[in-house]
């Protein structure tokens, strides 16, 4: 399956292009741009940002496949970060962890089979204060209960 | 008690509110001066980073080469991924025209011309509120070539947010330099330093966001009024960000050198529960942790802290109450940093795994006294041996922990185990522990 950017994102790479005295640099946001187009990044979606910035495919692999936040496989519509470490942990990260894995029977990088939930265990978020916290997609969700994570799964499974 | 970097003045996120509290009266006083007062009056203000290391900023400002055919660069760092520090965020969302006019600033001071914002990934929304305060600066020509027109001076600088991608390592000034670049974020041997050697070979300043967002005010009311705050060889306030057992976790911006019981017990509203204190981290994860029953006196300073056996790093205290299983803690922390291990020196890349490893067994009920000892000494191996400090901040809290709570981590090691080896042929294969 081939891709191809769309004109306004071509654009959108253009302009981060600006920023920079290299084309390489412009690397991460054109990633976040086809990831934001594709959903995922793919073998053709590396050819084409290659392409589009003029340098070579495996400096955009090596960039990919070493920051967490580009996924090279599908995602669900509303991507659960939880995170665990030891900030949220003190405060009951594992119960919430538990409880998502529990009623949508996936685990750490897995997808619910209609494709609409994905789960994954991350690193500290920055919420430290507002333990524990869970991110849904770009959204942070603090100051979390167990009831609370309920009602957020709950509201987003009627959608 | 006077707030430097988040002010008690509402909605200083809208720049007219900005405007009318003095700001960018820094910005024209500092254009006024040559680029060499500036740096002298940081110097004199004793500034220190807010990042972890706590290195004099003046004196890293001057270690930019005065004459250089080069372009020069300033990178802020705002990658803010320790466990424990969540201060970063608040100026981004609460004082975001600070920043810009400490940026414009630095950038005068270090002769760049661009700087970068670097945020990490995650911070989508105050990515979002960061860019349009930027646009904003960039409309009322307080940054890009209308500065000229609007100071007039015949300067100018270009303000860029760089997004990171979810990397604890871009955190360390080299590796973040080789992020924006476009490459794998992995730290650069040094020497060469920044300054001689930084963003595609040229010279390179890299301060916290925190730190360049002290700047203004410095400018703005003269180093003495600065270095009269707080601890006198760490002068200021800083952010600290409370988190864990606490009954009112959160930031709190108070002078350098205050105690940590008082941060703990009057600012952050106690434990929970009323219950003892069994540990404290007091400068993010990466820094050796503190007993409990030896806090008191201690007090928030990269000096005093030092002495108290640990650092200020970030200024991101947790607190853990007397019922925290600190293998469960001590566990998850090894998690994080052999996870974050960018694989570059073997110490660490294999270091952290056999660490994680190490306590997994001791959680397991597996574990013997001498694990203990071979976790210290494992920790003692890539302490110092890595070409960055993620190699140090992955040991100290190993080494720390176990020898500062070693009565704790006794209860949960054995004597000695005794291991079933059905086959006659010893094969390490079918065993899962080193036969000793």
């Amino acid at each position: 399956m081939s891709f191809k950017f769309t004109e306004e994102n071509l654009k959108r790479i253009e302009e981060a292009r600006k920023k920079y005295p290299t084309s390489l640099a412009a690397v991460m946001p054109a990633i976040y741009i086809a990831q934001e187009q594709n959903g995922y990044i793919t073998n053709e979606v590396m050819e084409e940002i290659a392409n589009v910035l003029g340098i070579s495919k495996v400096d955009v692999l090596s960039v990919v496949t070493f920051y967490t936040m580009f996924h090279t496989k599908p995602v669900g519509k509303y991507h659960i970060q939880v995170c665990t470490n030891v900030s949220c942990m003190l405060r009951g990260a594992y119960e919430i962890w538990d409880l998502i894995k529990n009623k949508l029977g996936i685990d750490h990088m897995e997808v619910t089979p209609d494709g609409k939930f994905s789960l994954e265990e991350v690193e500290c978020m920055g919420a430290c204060g507002y333990a524990p916290m869970i991110a849904i997609n770009e959204d942070y969700y603090e100051n979390l209960t167990k009831e609370k994570v309920e009602e957020i799964l709950n509201s987003l499974s009627k959608e | 008690m006077e707030r430097i970097v988040l002010p008690e003045i509402p909605n200083l996120d809208d720049i007219e509110v900005y405007l009318s509290n003095g700001g960018f009266e820094a910005a024209k006083k500092a254009f006024s001066q040559s680029p060499d007062d500036i740096i002298d009056q940081v110097k004199k203000s004793g500034l220190r980073g807010r990042g972890g290391a706590a290195f004099l900023t003046g004196l890293k400002w001057s270690f930019m080469p005065k004459t250089t055919d080069k372009p020069k660069y300033l990178c802020i760092n705002g990658d803010e991924s320790e466990p424990g520090s969540f201060k970063d965020r608040q100026i981004f969302e609460y004082n975001p025209f600070q920043l810009i006019e400490g940026a414009i600033i630095t950038c005068y001071a270090i002769g760049a011309q661009t700087a970068y914002l670097y945020i990490r990934g995650e911070y989508h929304k105050w990515i979002k509120l960061m860019q349009k305060a930027i646009d904003t600066a960039y409309a009322r020509g307080f940054l890009g070539e209308k500065m000229k027109s609007t100071f007039g001076i015949d300067f100018y600088c270009n303000l860029y947010i760089h997004k990171g991608a979810g990397a604890y390592i871009c955190g360390e000034e080299s590796s973040l330099m080789n992020s924006i670049e476009g490459l794998r974020g992995y730290p650069r041997v040094k020497p060469p330093f920044p300054a001689q050697r930084g963003l595609w070979g040229c010279p390179t300043t890299i301060n916290n966001v925190e730190t360049i967002t002290n700047v203004p005010p410095i400018i703005l009311k003269g180093w003495e009024w600065f270095s009269k705050i707080g601890a006198p060889k760490h002068p200021g306030t800083l952010l600290y960000g409370v988190s864990g057992h606490v009954n009112k976790p959160g930031v709190y911006e108070l002078p350098t050198g205050i105690l940590l019981t008082d941060l703990i017990y009057n600012y952050a509203g106690g434990i929970i529960g009323n219950k003892k204190i069994k540990c404290v981290i007091p400068g993010g994860t990466s820094m050796p942790p503190l007993r409990g029953d030896q806090i008191e006196g201690v007090r928030m300073d990269a000096e005093s802290l030092k002495a108290a056996g640990s650092a200020i790093g970030t200024a991101g205290v947790i607190v853990m109450d007397e019922d925290t299983d600190l293998l469960k803690v001590l566990l998850r922390i090894a998690h994080f940093y052999h996870h974050e291990s960018c694989g570059q020196c073997t110490p660490c890349r294999e270091g952290t795994g056999w660490m994680e490893k190490i306590l997994q067994r001791i959680a397991d009920g597996n574990g013997t006294s001498k694990d203990l000892d071979l976790l210290i000494s494992v920790a003692n191996n890539i302490e110092g041996n890595t070409i960055c400090a993620l190699g140090d901040a992955a040991a100290w809290p190993v080494k720390f922990m176990i020898q500062r709570f070693r009565d704790e981590f006794e209860k949960y090691v054995k004597k000695e185990i005794k291991i079933p080896v059905q086959n006659k042929v010893h094969s390490m294969r079918f065993t899962k522990f080193p036969l000793s």
